[in-house]
């Protein structure tokens, strides 16, 4: 008899071919992913109906039972989970509370910050509301020049090159009536006159410009003369052009001449304070007093002004 | 499927939900936290296909509800469910070998598993504003579960090893 000859075999391994057969009779890829698909839709409807039933059931109800019954035997699992973590895990706090403490840290300090920059900006507020109310009594006060209307108005800005012009701008422009040349008060006395106009800003030459000068009389002996800017800058002026003769006493008050002529007419109406004699001195050689005056309103501090505003130019 | 892997897994998953509870979600990162039991449930879909994370989401979900006594019991089943079956789908048409497709698919997850609950909370009227949740709550929580990812991938991998049908063979005669 001849020896059967054995049939060997190989076996060839083929990875994830899909067009493969399981040899285990195991559905195909399409039928695979159906069951797929068919055994989640179940496990969502199952969810779905947990849900509803969960919603719908009362509080003592069989799966609200099971689920404490179920909690209960994990508690011992979370227990023990949060025992061996909670070093860990206080460690943890501990770091990210640094964190936190340190951005708190950060964050108040930011609050604080903006607090005292607030508190700064209501004290810059209250003074200006002050110099604003002294302002409006001024304006509505028996010393207000008649015939003239006031714009009370903020001082918004002073140029850089203070040194060699004195000069500030107000928060008022045509829009509110003022116009070139107008004079500029507070409750003190003349500050200056409108030098350019913008819609809503004006530029106002002060009194102690070089390039002012302003016809004005000494109150009590009505001598004449004209201020401009001292020789020693700041808020000093002199009153120039007053004959020998005239009688000035220190302590005298200035005020603006507001004279009027057929075709001309001052800049200034009569009676507004410029300033009080500080000092009046003569020599044989000149011709006219040297009288120097302290002007009255403070020109370093210029918050608030009023521009007097002809009443028929509005 | 064989028994013994899911054996495993649902003790797995069993053992992570509490500690995902009572630790994990206690490591707060914003308002963020590292989510285990979702990268775990992830990286048993990709090795062990839909089905397989079909059933393991319901049962992660479950677990999860019952350890934080949920109400009401299901949502995070129903969304887990989802999760395990995409996974599983993703695993099947993804190279598994691929070291970046651990990675992707736990982003899509946590992106996913996310939104669900967004859409689920927002349904039950308790959302939080979604500018807040995608930046203080979804963000950490992803960047946190990325880290998450390797690790974890590489520890369920060890613990079920590849189907036994991985090497598909055919017997012909020669």
């Amino acid at each position: 008899m001849a020896p059967v000859r054995s049939q060997p075999t190989a076996r060839i391994s083929v990875l994830d071919h899909p067009r493969v057969r399981r040899p285990d009779g195991s559905p195909s890829r399409s039928g695979g992913i159906l069951t797929a698909r068919l055994v989640a839709f179940v496990l969502v409807l199952l969810s779905l109906a947990l849900v509803t039933i969960s919603f719908r059931e009362d509080p003592d109800g069989v799966l609200h039972s099971a689920q404490r019954a179920a909690l209960s035997a994990i508690t011992p699992l979370e227990a023990a989970g949060e025992r061996v973590a909670r070093p860990f895990r206080d460690a943890w706090g501990y770091v990210s509370g640094l964190f936190a403490a340190k951005a708190e840290n950060e964050r108040l300090r930011r609050e604080v910050e903006a607090l005292r920059q607030q508190a700064v900006e209501n004290e810059n507020a209250a003074r200006e509301n002050e110099d604003l109310r002294a302002l409006l009594q001024f304006r509505d006060g028996p010393r207000f020049p008649a015939g003239y209307e006031g714009v009370a108005t903020r001082v918004i800005a002073r140029p850089p090159s203070i040194a060699s012009s004195q000069e500030v701008l107000i928060a008022a422009g045509t829009a509110d009536g003022v116009r070139v040349n107008d004079p500029v008060v507070t409750e003190d006395g003349l500050v200056g006159r409108v030098a350019e106009v913008t819609g809503n800003a004006s530029k106002v030459t002060l009194l102690v410009d070089q390039t002012s000068a302003v016809s004005a009389v000494v109150l009590q002996s009505e001598a004449a003369g004209i201020v401009r800017h001292g020789p020693s800058g700041g808020s000093t002026l002199v009153l120039d052009r007053v004959p020998k003769e005239e009688l000035v006493r220190e302590g005298d008050t200035v005020v603006t001449a507001g004279w009027r002529t057929d075709r001309l007419e001052s800049l200034y109406p009569r009676g507004i304070p410029i300033g009080t004699v500080t000092g009046v001195g003569q020599q044989d050689v000149d011709v006219y007093k040297r009288i120097q005056v302290t002007s009255l309103a403070d020109f370093d501090s210029l918050a608030g002004v009023i521009v007097l505003v002809q009443a028929r130019q509005r | 499927m064989s028994p013994l892997d899911a054996v495993k897994a649902a003790a797995l998953l069993l053992l992570v939900a509490p500690f995902q509870v009572s630790v994990l979600s206690s490591l707060e990162v914003a308002e963020g936290h590292p989510d285990a039991l979702l990268v775990l449930l992830v990286a048993v879909a990709l090795l062990r296909g839909p089905i397989f994370g079909s059933l393991a989401g319901f049962w992660a979900g479950l677990a999860i509800d019952v350890a934080t006594l949920a109400e009401p019991l299901g949502l995070s089943s129903l969304l887990l469910t989802l999760v395990g079956y995409w996974t599983g789908r993703l695993g099947e048409v993804t190279s598994r070998s691929s070291a970046h497709v651990p990675l992707l698919a736990v982003a899509l997850a946590t992106l996913g598993y996310g939104l669900g609950s967004l859409i689920v909370r927002f349904m039950l009227g308790t959302a939080i504003p979604a500018s807040q949740f995608f930046v203080a709550v979804l963000l950490p929580t992803f960047a946190l579960n990325i880290l998450l990812a390797y690790p974890l991938y590489l520890l369920v991998r060890r613990l079920l090893r590849p189907p036994v049908h991985g090497g598909r063979e055919v017997s012909a005669l020669v």
